[in-house]
């Protein structure tokens, strides 16, 4: 596993656009957690995010998870790049001749997406900790360790978008189509979700189901459970009622996608004639 | 003898197109091997085969008496096919440091290879920098990084310009006279009359002939003649007991084949005897290349 893992770190260290969507991606990370805390004065306006209650234990969880996880899509890119360049380059072909078998040049890769989605989760933790620890109104230790459960959702969630990444960048061999065709499907999926709202109210459970509905089922949007936003709704419609929860179920089906997008890209690979 | 490579009935179907078809041919160590054919007899499409990265459609093949699975042993060969493919803003030993970590080998070979091929003095500057001769040179040394039992080159000297080539040549000599295994695809005869000592001819994936490259040569020769009469001469050639036939050219100029070997002064001797005057006579041997169109030409 090191072995694979030191030989796509290397190409990895060794690209240059890589490196700098890699480098942009985990500034960006901690940019957008300092915008957060700064103050904005306008004229009579005095208002800073951070004071709104969403760095407050346990909440922050819920809340950096849900969107620090937009930028996931910088990392799409460069492992849509690391994929395709491998055919355009052909070096492929070059590590398959060399005595790397196309089991381990998939591992390799599927390898190096955990490390990016654990180094993700891991940021995420330290910068909520860090804003929470700065702003949260509370700070008991059994309330900041709560909810914790969105951080494992966050890592599930990563490593099924890039794993559908990696199946995209074998399935086409060019970055830009498999980026477009990334889009296509959630264009694809939100026709889906419209019919079958409209259309099929029966057919409802397939919706969780869809690649991308499923992953983003994961975590759940947190504004409406912010407390100032939650009692305006409950005044406009006494019966709001939504579950925030991480749901074990929903987790299992991504992780399940996972599988079949790893298998899927070893077996496109396995019948393909280089 | 070791076996290095055997291949056994190796079919190869894109559709209907058969690329490869039933080829056989062992690889014995120690020996430089050629696979001669024109463009698109399936030369490079074999070579995918046994190299992992064409999947075959029937028939087999096994490396090192098939102890080992095709990735593991390819760890113990080196090839190149048809372009150099490296990692473009990688430097040359980067490139070289990859190929050090799939194979399992140790870093300290990069310098003694890049010598090899003479670009030690460029290793730090990116691969894409690099001409095409340069290129090729380092996919040589990358396929020599492992001291590898076998070198597998598909038309090294393509695209490459007189310089070029003949510095890939050299390189092949020389490492050919260390006793190295080499398997050389080309499609340029006096490439591989120069290097190998075996060969293998194939033509739209058929195998035509497989052997010694001198007994691909090793007919006994044929005389030129040319005479006034041809009526004597027709005659003369069909009674005499070496000639095994013969073929007109041109106007009264024939082609007579040898059974075998035989002296001109004697067959001229015996002509003259007969009342046959040559106004022309060679004696001489088809040179690989007219071998080899008239192996490639047949139906």
């Amino acid at each position: 596993m090191f072995r694979l893992l030191s030989i796509e770190f290397h190409k990895l260290k060794n690209s240059k656009s890589s490196k700098i969507l890699s480098i942009i991606y985990f500034v960006l990370f901690c940019f957008i957690a300092l915008f957060a805390s700064i103050r904005f004065n306008f004229g009579s306006i005095d208002f800073r995010v951070a004071d709104q209650g969403i760095f407050n234990f346990p909440y922050i969880w819920h809340f950096n998870t849900y969107f620090l996880a937009f930028l996931k899509l910088f990392l799409a890119i460069v492992i849509v790049s690391m994929m395709s360049s491998e055919y355009t380059n052909r070096t492929l072909k070059q590590n398959l001749i060399d005595g790397l078998s196309k089991e381990e040049f998939i591992l390799s890769k599927f390898y190096s997406i955990l490390v990016f989605a654990l180094a993700s989760t891991i940021l995420v933790f330290l910068v909520s900790m860090v804003l929470g620890l700065i702003f949260s109104d509370y700070d008991e230790i059994d309330i900041i360790f709560s909810e914790m459960e969105y951080l494992p959702a966050y890592f599930v969630k990563l490593t099924g978008f890039f794993s559908l990444c990696m199946f995209f960048g074998i399935l086409l061999k060019r970055s830009a189509f498999a980026l477009g065709f990334l889009f296509l499907l959630w264009i694809f999926e939100g026709i889906i979700q419209l019919v079958v709202r409209f259309q099929a109210k029966s057919l409802d459970f397939i919706v969780d189901f869809l690649p991308l509905q499923s992953m983003s089922n994961l975590i759940v949007e947190p504004i409406t459970k912010l407390s100032t936003i939650k009692s305006a709704a409950s005044q406009i419609n006494p019966g709001f009622e939504k579950d925030y929860d991480v749901s074990w179920f929903g987790m299992l089906i991504v992780v399940v996608w996972t599988l079949i997008f790893v298998y899927g890209s070893y077996n496109l690979l396995k019948r393909r004639d280089l | 003898m070791e076996t290095i490579l055997k291949i056994d009935e190796l079919t190869k179907k894109f559709g209907n197109l058969v690329a490869v078809d039933r080829l056989s041919f062992e690889i014995e160590k120690g020996n430089v091997y050629g696979i001669l054919g024109p463009n698109g007899s399936g030369k490079s499409t074999t070579l995918g085969m046994v190299l992992n990265v064409v999947n075959k459609t029937s028939g087999n093949f096994s490396w090192f008496n098939g102890n080992k699975q095709t990735h593991e042993a390819l760890k113990k060969v080196g090839a190149i096919i048809e372009s150099p493919n490296f990692y473009p803003s990688m430097s040359a030993e980067d490139n070289l440091k990859l190929v050090c970590k799939i194979k399992g080998v140790d870093y300290s070979k990069i310098d003694e290879k890049l010598e090899i091929v003479n670009l030690l003095d460029r290793k730090k500057h990116s691969f894409k920098s690099y001409s095409l001769g340069m290129k090729q040179r380092l996919a040589i040394a990358s396929a020599l990084l492992n001291d590898p039992e076998i070198l597998i080159l598909d038309e090294p000297t393509n695209g490459l310009d007189p310089q070029g080539i003949h510095q890939i040549r050299e390189i092949i000599k020389n490492i050919a006279a260390d006793g190295m295994t080499i398997l050389l695809a080309s499609h340029l005869l006096d490439e591989v009359e120069k290097v190998c000592s075996h060969v293998v001819v194939i033509r739209n994936g058929v195998k035509l002939y497989s052997g010694l490259v001198d007994q691909m040569n090793a007919t006994h020769g044929f005389f030129e003649v040319k005479s006034n009469d041809r009526i004597k001469l027709e005659d003369f050639l069909s009674n005499h007991p070496k000639i095994e036939k013969f073929t007109e050219l041109e106007d009264n100029l024939y082609k007579a084949f040898l059974d075998s070997p035989y002296d001109s002064q004697k067959f001229n001797e015996e002509a003259f005897a007969k009342g046959v005057i040559f106004s022309h006579l060679v004696q001489r041997k088809d040179s690989l290349e007219e071998q080899f169109l008239q192996l490639t030409n047949q139906k």
